[in-house]
């Protein structure tokens, strides 16, 4: 178990008052809240920031925390509350609702030992479970299946709560979309007091792609193509996900065209499309035999593509 | 362990209560987040609303932003329309940048 720096997750001294320490956390809250932090570490980060909080803003908490030691122990990371840490303290259990994720083991082993059953996990006949999947646009053109790991509080016979790991396989349906939810009927938490189990709900979104940019139904690319290709037209053969197109290119295409290959995006009723910028790319002229045919156009083909910078010389 | 495969399948609409108990919010505040545009049902009366597709994400991310940052149904339609322009502007950055 990781010891946990509560007064530097927050930025604050140790000394701050409770008015300095709910600013504090405001403002990261907000700096960190993965719907409007989009970076990778931000969930975490705020994660961090809400735990901090839910000890400093309770005196009774922080000040027993504050009881375990001035320095973090040094060494391993690894930390060991000493024994009857808390006697003397007492906990109001008012642990606000975290909904995704719960705190770290540090946080548990603390303040939730012996603790009576955790929020969200009130008497009532279901408690839904909240989830992300991150899948591979692949996946939604084919339908895939994934394995996944839960791990979900349950209320052992003697009141207290554990936490099980489970492994369950999940089918990716077809066609889904970034910002769907698939649900898993009957998966959520287990009913308090043996009632129905809830439904899980997992978010899908999708993993970077290095070629695609998904938006909605439709696919974003950039189709390299030669000069050649792009001077003469024709017909070029474009792997998708949905097998190779045939794709006309028409003559005297230019950088940056866009092409609208129908019905190729991910499927549905109606499938989405993928549009293709179109990105010319000259080989290099590394043989002799290269060298000879750019110097040929050089010469033979009357071009400037600076004219227009003419009016603007000095 | 045992490993089945579960069955699974699209959330596609959701009721006004089905929605209540998605994002775990109380009718009145999804009634007024409704009325200020966040959200954008199917349907003329409150009993056959359907939800659908972005406005069963952004009830979820209403709900967030309102637990965990106290703010209000007129600030949660400003802070997602801003969002939403955000997002937008990056997806076009992106797409230059890649030119």
């Amino acid at each position: 178990m990781d010891f946990k720096d509560y007064y530097n997750a927050l930025g604050v001294s140790r000394t701050a008052s409770a008015d300095d320490i709910k600013k504090a956390f405001r403002k990261a809250a907000r700096k960190y809240h993965p719907d409007i932090n989009s970076g990778a570490d931000a969930e975490a980060k705020f994660k961090d920031v809400n735990e901090a909080y839910e000890v400093l803003k309770d005196p009774e908490r922080r000040a027993a925390y504050d009881q375990l030691g001035k320095e973090p122990p040094q060494g391993q990371g690894r930390y060991q509350p000493p024994p009857d840490w808390d006697s003397g303290y007492e906990f109001s259990d008012a642990m606000g609702a975290q909904g995704e994720g719960g705190f770290s083991d540090f946080f548990e082993t603390l303040f939730r030992r012996g603790a009576g059953p955790t929020a969200g996990m009130r008497a009532g006949p279901a408690a839904d479970s909240h989830g992300r999947i991150e899948i591979a646009i692949e996946d939604s053109y084919r339908g895939a299946e994934r394995k996944l790991s839960l791990r979900s509080p349950v209320v052992g016979p003697n009141g207290g709560v554990t936490m099980q790991d489970r492994t369950i396989s999940v089918r990716v349906p077809k066609g889904i979309l970034a910002g769907q939810h698939i649900r898993l009927a009957g998966q959520g938490s287990p009913g308090f007091d043996g009632g129905a189990a809830g439904d899980l709900f997992l978010e899908v979104s999708f993993a970077a792609h290095p070629v695609y940019r998904p938006d909605g139904k439709d696919l974003y690319l950039d189709l390299p193509i030669t000069s050649w290709e792009a001077a003469l037209g024709g017909h070029i053969v474009m792997p998708t996900p949905d097998g190779k197109v045939d794709l006309r290119i028409p003559k005297n295409a230019r950088s940056g065209q866009k092409m609208r290959l129908k019905g190729k995006g991910l499927p549905g009723t109606p499938a989405g499309d993928i549009f293709a910028t179109l990105k010319i790319v000259n080989p290099k002229a590394e043989t002799e035999k290269a060298r000879a045919l750019f110097e040929q156009m050089a010469k033979e083909m009357p071009f400037d593509p600076r004219a227009h910078l003419e009016g603007y010389a000095k | 362990m045992k490993l089945t495969t579960m069955r699974t399948d699209i959330v596609e609409a959701l009721s006004l209560q089905d929605l209540c108990r998605f994002c775990q919010a109380d009718e009145t505040w999804v009634v007024e987040l409704v009325e200020h545009g966040v959200l954008d049902p199917i349907g003329s009366t409150s009993g056959n609303w359907r939800f659908v597709g972005t406005s069963i994400v952004r009830a979820k991310k209403a709900r967030r932003l309102n637990r965990d940052l106290g703010i209000n149904t007129a600030g949660i339609a400003l802070v997602l329309d801003l969002l939403e322009e955000r997002d937008a502007v990056l997806r076009r950055l992106a797409q230059h940048e890649a030119i």
